[in-house]
């Protein structure tokens, strides 16, 4: 290291070095890392708890007490005079103030996979073209060098139905997943001490060598040094420390609850403190085609810890204001209660949560009516009334692109040469802050 | 008399023990029969124009093509292609030996008489037919689909071998219950949201046989090309009969019943009169009594619509056409209907094909006239499809390789007719050849090409690009994840994994490659797209539990048994660089590694590991 400003020198570095010379001046447009920015100032970021397997609106945000289609399911009073929420969800009643329901949510994809693909994309799935995921779409638009973990995190997934993937954006904007945030960091730290590593890394570099020789523009093209180098950086980043709840009081561990979601969400905080762009957290079990009320009090045990303290957490944090939490999955379920206790799959009026990130609180959008639905349900789809007030994804979508300051209509060539928008909705003004 | 009697079972048991240790020092590799092309003249005329046709293009476009690679290096290619792993030490051990002058053809006729090389070629080939996606289990089973495609693949005599046009129709065509007939799968794969998706299958069949993409042509015309949405849905019309039955997927029959030409004059548009209704009931007793029915005009096709609650909600039930003799009535069921986009009305569409309609079969139902539409000897679509896919899974990418595999020019489109021609040398060859898919690969791993260096004789950007669009240089590509994983396997085990392994040997390379291309991240049916590697990727190969298995020192594994048997430094360090990346060490390779295998260093635990997993995290590997 001869210089102040030589190559080697890391960006933190110079930082740390200029500021102790005195000299910062010298370093103009270097912003300060997302985790020494508070408040409405820092570049936000999405939390998207994924509710796997579609969950009922009926035994969550939307409870229909009064009709013989909602079930045993009572509603409760929230902090939000207006709103009333399923007895399933009491610590989330406490934060309801905090967020927004969508309730007349709307799709045409009945099918898990094509759901998925569907509401985490905000398109239909094609042959020709693979969408990009919503969290690939901030990834790419919003980058932060300062950031040497992913920008773009899936927590507690399982096998799942659809993994939030780049698309046309490319490969590297797919989800980094972690299968049990917090407990075990997989692949993540070198296998062998430092000495060894050491050894393999020139190991490495003198085999990489030979075949690069005479082959450099084919070799560099594969990118495959660059990849190891990043990964290298990241295995070495203090940021990793991010995907650790080891140093967490044992009070905030125990609010989040002892599940993968519960761990899922508090890692979700951390990695929002480092500026990672986009974190789903997902919670696998709503398929409740059999006993569905009992299906979703499991499931509610473990959504309304998490998800209250997720909320209370940001905000203590000072971070509610700059993240944006939405609640979703690949669509709602049946207003008829099947033979089994169940309830099927039902995209014609499903429920969301969203808020934060500077979004408007306290909006409640549309209502459903599940006597109605429940007599419609066996027609063909085009012959539904629908939700009252429907809310197309896409256009849930260009909300939250919106607000974290990407424009929705941009349009990105696509590599089967097609230019292809972001998405192709438009901002819900009610919600926008 | 005692020694006597004790002679026989003494015999059986020294004679098990004879055949036991014949058996086992025979190489079964060695020499085996390989089913080499009946005429090589022929052959090697086949090959030589594909050389000649490139070597044009060279010269025209002032190129210099790379030299020959090293004959262990083409030996890992093909291994990587055809069975997606590489050669283990014993197979090199047994190139090496063989002195023959044609040893690379014999090899890749006999890695073609492996069944390895039907079961991973079936996998590639069956991803451009199904996806990779598992889908509705209960209608959709892909295990089954594989399997069929197997078998299709397997038989290595050439008056075995199933011709791939036959495979093809047999897909198109397919009827069953797809649990015991595997081409069935290729339909029900297709199936989404409770019902078969024409459209899906339509975009399918273009794609997979005849290599280009109608999809964009499903809602509106193609933006570029001469697709048209009315060329689409004629085609997804040949799909509109299919429909599930008990007996499996059948082709729903389309014709109820003929009516005379005075009925005609009872059809007026709005709700049905009472006579037609009655006229109805007598050939349909499934039509009820009391059935609200409206009649929907369209010129000389009339639309029914029946329902059981209301006049809302209506549903298709009756198509009836004009004819010379006066109604035909068909169900609706066996009827193409397409709900207009615009007008949200629906549209009878009849089956058609976009050009050559006297190319269509003249028997069977609407599949099996497509099916053999598609595989027309003069439909040179077909032939180009398979040509580029084969061309794409044997060097890594298609061979017009900016676009995607399944994107071709048409045939009609001169100015592509340079681009294409080394297609249509290997596909006529294809066509004369009953179709033989082996042939096909025998004929492109043959080539100077598929032969040649990836080091370019150039170092100006601007010319390396060139010399890989034309195939003046091998191309380098990112390995898929099988191959990955199938490589870290076999480098790990001296002896080669195939099906004379150990089922526990098999089973473990079977879970573990599961695992692991799961893990990694699997492109799917896009795999021959052209896609950087990710974080994910590189962490899993540094760190992974595969990584860290795969490298110990144990017994069993290779770097063990390596470094056991190795009897000097140069040995073990030369049997590590055969075993991960089929070549020796270089001078400065060996002169950086060696001093690590010697003397105090040597003994230390982990040495040979630490060189392994620099190997199999080289960008070589």
């Amino acid at each position: 290291m001869n210089s102040l400003f030589s190559q080697d020198i890391s960006r933190r570095e110079a930082l740390r070095l200029a500021s102790g010379l005195g000299v910062s001046f010298l370093l103009p447009g270097l912003d300060l890392r997302a985790a020494e920015q508070r408040g409405t100032e820092r570049p936000r970021s999405l939390i998207t708890l994924w509710m796997a397997g579609g969950p009922s609106q009926l035994e969550t945000w939307d409870p229909h007490p009064e009709s013989k289609h909602g079930g045993p399911t009572r509603a409760i009073a929230t902090t939000n005079p207006d709103l009333q929420i399923a007895h399933h969800l009491p610590q989330m009643a406490e934060q309801m103030h905090n967020l927004s329901v969508i309730r007349s949510l709307v799709s045409k994809e009945g099918d898990h996979e094509r759901g998925t693909y569907f509401v985490q994309t905000g398109y239909r799935p094609e042959t020709t073209v693979v969408h990009p995921s919503l969290g690939s779409i901030l990834a790419s638009q919003r980058p932060d060098d300062n950031v040497e973990i992913p920008m773009h995190v899936s927590l507690a997934t399982g096998d799942g139905f659809v993994v939030p993937r780049g698309g046309y954006l490319g490969d590297e904007y797919d989800a980094f997943r972690i299968y049990d945030p917090g407990r075990n960091i997989r692949n993540m730290r070198q296998s062998v001490n430092d000495e060894r590593q050491e050894r393999r890394l020139t190991n490495l570099e003198v085999v990489s060598r030979t075949f690069r020789k005479g082959r450099e523009r084919q070799v560099d093209d594969t990118l495959h040094q660059h990849v190891i180098e990043r990964a290298l950086t990241m295995m070495t980043s203090e940021q990793l420390k991010a995907f650790e709840i080891e140093n967490e009081p044992k009070a905030v561990v125990d609010r989040y609850g002892d599940s993968r979601f519960g761990r899922g969400c508090l890692v979700a905080r951390r990695l929002v403190q480092q500026g990672v762009r986009s974190i789903q957290v997902v919670l696998q079990g709503f398929d409740t085609h059999a006993n569905n009320f009992e299906g979703h009090e499991i499931q509610c045990a473990q959504l309304d810890p998490a998800f209250a303290a997720l909320v209370q957490d940001l905000e203590e944090h000072d971070l509610l204001q700059s993240t944006i939490v939405l609640c979703i999955g690949e669509f709602g379920r049946t207003p008829k209660i099947n033979p089994l206790d169940g309830r099927d799959h039902w995209p014609q009026g499903f429920s969301c949560v969203v808020g934060g990130g500077g979004l408007r609180s306290g909006v409640i959008i549309g209502t459903t009516d599940p006597d109605r639905g429940a007599q419609e349900q066996n027609k063909p789809s085009t012959s539904h009334t629908g939700p009252h007030d429907p809310i197309q994804v896409p256009d849930l979508y260009a909300t939250i692109l919106t607000q974290m300051n990407v424009a929705p209509e941009e349009e990105i060539i696509t590599p089967i040469g097609r230019p292809i928008a972001l998405c192709e909705g438009t901002p819900i003004e009610r919600l926008l802050g | 008399m005692k020694i006597k009697r004790l002679l026989p079972p003494l015999f059986v048991i020294l004679g098990v023990a004879l055949l036991t240790a014949i058996a086992s020092s025979t190489a079964v590799r060695e020499e085996q029969a390989v089913t080499m092309p009946a005429s090589m003249d022929e052959f090697s005329a086949a090959v030589q124009a594909v050389d000649d046709e490139l070597q044009r293009r060279w010269e025209e476009q002032g190129l210099s093509p790379a030299p020959a690679a090293d004959d262990l290096q083409v030996l890992r290619r093909l291994s990587l292609a055809l069975h997606g792993t590489i050669p283990s030490l014993e197979e090199i051990r047994l190139f090496e030996a063989d002195e023959r002058s044609d040893r690379l053809s014999r090899w890749t006729a006999m890695m073609l008489d492996d069944t390895r090389f039907s079961d991973y070629f079936a996998e590639r080939l069956a991803r451009s037919f199904v996806g990779v996606e598992e889908g509705q289990f209960v209608i959709f089973r892909r295990d089954r689909f594989t399997h069929w495609l197997r078998e299709q693949l397997r038989p290595s005599a050439p008056e075995e071998r199933r011709p791939y046009d036959a495979i093809v129709r047999d897909m198109i065509a397919g009827r069953g219950v797809w649990t015991g007939k595997g081409q069935v799968n290729f339909l029900t794969a297709g199936f989404a949201n409770d019902d078969f998706d024409e459209n899906k299958l339509t975009a399918r069949t273009v794609r997979a046989f005849l290599g280009q993409r109608i999809d964009c042509a499903q809602c509106h015309d193609h933006p570029y090309d001469t697709w048209t949405q009315d060329q689409f849905e004629g085609l997804a019309a040949h799909y509109g009969q299919v429909g599930l039955t008990l007996a499996g997927l059948q082709d729903e029959p389309g014709h109820l019943f003929d009516l005379p030409s005075e009925s005609a004059s009872l059809l007026v548009d709005g709700d049905v009169t009472e006579e037609l209704r009655q006229t109805f009931r007598e050939h349909d007793h499934n039509l009820r009594k009391f059935a609200a029915i409206k009649v929907v005009r369209d010129d000389s096709l009339w639309l029914f619509k029946d329902s059981d609650e209301s006049a809302e909600g209506l549903e298709p039930h009756y198509i009836a056409r004009r004819t010379p003799d006066g109604l035909s009535v068909s169900s609706s069921e066996g009827e193409y209907l397409v709900e207009d986009r615009e007008t949200l009305e629906q549209r009878l569409i009849d089956p058609a094909v976009p050009f050559h309609s006297e190319w269509l079969g003249t028997e069977g139902s609407r599949r099996d006239r497509l099916a053999v539409w598609v595989t027309h000897p003069k439909n040179k679509r077909f032939e180009r499809a398979i040509a580029n896919r084969v061309w794409g899974l044997l060097f890594g990418r298609p061979f017009l390789s900016d676009r995607h595999v399944d994107d071709l020019p048409s045939p009609e489109q001169e100015e592509y007719a340079d681009d294409t021609r080394v297609l249509d040398i290997l596909g006529r060859d294809f066509r004369e050849h009953n179709c033989d898919l082996r042939r096909l690969i025998q004929v492109i791993t043959a080539t100077r090409s598929f032969r040649m260096d990836s080091i370019a004789t150039t170092d100006d950007s601007y010319e390396i690009d060139a010399a890989r669009q034309s195939w003046a240089v091998f191309p380098i590509t990112r390995r898929r994840p099988e191959q990955v994983v199938g490589a870290i396997l076999q480098a790990n085990s001296i002896k080669t994994i195939d099906q004379n392994s150990h089922l526990f040997v098999r089973f473990r390379r079977f879970i573990s490659e599961q695992e692991f291309v799961n893990e990694y991240g699997d492109l799917g049916e896009n795999e021959l797209e052209d896609r950087a590697g990710t974080i994910s990727q590189a962490l899993l190969r540094m760190n992974g539990k595969f990584a860290r298995e795969m490298t110990s020192e144990e017994a069993f594994s290779a770097p063990g048994r390596i470094a056991g048997y190795s009897s000097t430094p140069e040995k073990l360090l030369e049997n590590c660089f055969l075993a991960c990346l089929t070549r020796r060490p270089t001078p400065e390779e060996s002169a950086h590694f060696l001093p690590q295998l010697q003397g105090e260093e040597g003994h230390q635990k982990g040495v040979v590991q630490d060189i392994y997993w620099a190997l199999f995290n080289s960008p070589e590997f």
